[in-house]
């Protein structure tokens, strides 16, 4: 951040701007910057979820709206701007309106805290991994307070289930990005990625063979509950709970739910590439490995990992309730011990 | 420090905004035409029974207080994986002890059942809820009813 504010009194137009008008300057540009960003990621996202899905069933996906249905999903958002906003009569208004924004302002929060290349991050916390993971916990309260407010029977489940589901899987997530922090001896993001940087051979994933690859897979199954993806989408359900916790959500209030779950996507997507995948650095050493390269090879772990989620999205099942509890309880949290202790042991000797 | 927090404090703001300024475009272009069945809390087309703020199952209860249990823990993990390059075999035991015990605690959690979603297999009030379930006897087999015969007119 004040790197960037630096760069910017360079030029010749910011030069008599003072340090603190220009840093408000590009915090707010910042903020306005990634809420854009995480609309069009959610289009983009959309489109690309149709199309994978179709092209694994076989079928052609949108077609009709501009090229190839590139356009689908921007006249579907116009369409949802023009939609009635019905909220029940029996609801709480204040706190049916409260959810939304919660739920999408928490993740906007969350990307101030990723290295985005070398020199761009917006804050650089030094304790930011411990910043992602409690930020992203505020979505619990936005689906809580989505499933009670609107006073509809399978919102509620389905808020219930949510809290129950995120608060479980937190724990196998944290317990797994705590293998990394351990390695770095950091819980800063630029850290962590300066420790990978120079080619594929130094990113975490390979070291302490295998116990970086089983937090790694971890790490992936635990935000994938978290972000409630299929096979974890047990909040929404659409066979028993109808929508679960925004059945009583429409037009564009419903579409935020949407927004926040693909911006969730992409957080816990870029998380895990930093974590484990080494981040904005190349996969070849010395290769576009310089400014900013760094924000397209993130983006590119990040968009990979996004393409095997929508690809267990359509190859399992959903789970119960009672085995999502199994998961997470008994095999992916003793999995997670074993790994920081097998590495503490492994850094020991 | 505390500047690059204001970042994220001033993201929040902004994301919530960015909602806020949409959900205004959204009312100055949509319908209002608000009826009591559009009104009336959705329950699959019936007539909706009751409210729905209730006591619910207290199994939720449960998995947050074990949460919570863990969350502290993981709390106290994150400073000691940050230095832990640094101190080496003494802070390695040291947490070793430390999750031992909590380790023992999810053991005793696993063990009495609380882990399990549907209904605790173990302990008395278990046994006392549902004795059928637990009875060394095997149940009674359910005797087929004398089959109606009907009587020639």
């Amino acid at each position: 951040m004040q790197e960037l504010v630096r760069n910017l009194q360079n030029i010749s137009f910011f030069s008599n701007f003072s340090p603190t008008l220009l840093s408000i300057l590009v915090m707010v540009a910042g903020g306005v910057l990634i809420a854009t960003v995480l609309a069009i990621n959610a289009l983009v996202l959309v489109y690309l979820e149709r199309k994978v899905s179709a092209w694994m069933q076989d079928r052609l996906g949108p077609m009709e709206v501009g090229p190839r249905g590139l356009l689908q999903t921007l006249a579907d958002a116009i369409k949802l701007l023009q939609k009635e906003d019905i909220v029940p009569a029996a609801a709480d208004k204040p706190l049916h309106l409260m959810a939304p924004l919660l739920a999408f302002a928490a993740p906007c929060a969350a990307f101030a805290a990723f290295p985005y290349a070398r020199n761009i991050v917006f804050g650089d916390f030094n304790i930011g991994v411990f910043f992602v993971i409690a930020i992203t916990s505020l979505t619990v309260i936005a689906i809580l307070l989505a499933g009670w407010a609107s006073n509809n029977k399978w919102s509620l489940l389905g808020g219930m289930r949510a809290a129950a589901q995120i608060v479980s899987y937190e724990i196998p997530a944290a317990l797994a990005i705590l293998v990394v922090v351990m390695q770095v001896g950091s819980l800063s993001f630029q850290d962590i990625s300066l420790a990978q940087d120079g080619g594929i051979h130094k990113w975490l994933i390979w070291h302490y063979f295998p116990f970086n690859l089983i937090a790694f897979v971890i790490l992936f199954i635990a935000t994938l509950a978290e972000c409630n993806r299929t096979p974890f989408d047990l909040p929404e359900a659409e066979s028993e709970l109808v929508a679960g916790f925004h059945t009583e959500y429409s037009g564009f209030k419903w579409s935020v739910f949407m927004l926040t779950e693909y911006a969730e996507m992409l957080i816990v997507a870029i998380l895990s590439s930093v974590l484990f995948l080494g981040s904005w650095s190349s996969p070849i050493p010395g290769f576009l490995n310089s400014g900013a390269w760094g924000m397209f090879w993130l983006l590119a772990k990040a968009f990979a990992l996004i393409f095997v989620q929508m690809w267990l999205r359509w190859t399992l099942p959903r789970l119960r309730v009672d085995q999502l509890m199994y998961l997470s309880w008994k095999v992916l949290t003793p999995f997670a011990f074993v790994c920081i202790f097998a590495v503490g042991l492994w850094m020991l000797v | 420090m505390l500047f690059d927090f204001s970042v994220a404090f001033t993201f929040f703001l902004i994301g919530a905004a960015f909602i806020g300024v949409n959900l205004l475009i959204s009312r100055m272009l949509q319908p209002r035409h608000p009826t009591a069945g559009k009104l009336s809390t959705y329950e699959c087309g019936e007539q909706p029974i009751g409210q729905s703020w209730i006591q619910f199952n207290n199994r939720f209860y449960v998995i947050a207080l074990i949460f919570l249990i863990f969350d502290v823990e993981v709390a106290f993990l994150f400073p000691w994986a940050a230095v832990f390059k640094k101190l080496g075999l003494f802070a390695f035991v040291e947490m070793v002890v430390f999750v031992a015990i909590l380790l023992v605690g999810l053991a005793y959690v696993w063990r009495k059942g609380d882990l399990q979603w549907d209904k605790p297999e173990t302990g008395k009030y278990a046994r006392a809820a549902a004795p059928e379930f637990y009875s060394e006897t095997p149940a009674p087999a359910i005797t087929p009813k004398e089959e109606l015969v009907s009587e020639p007119v």
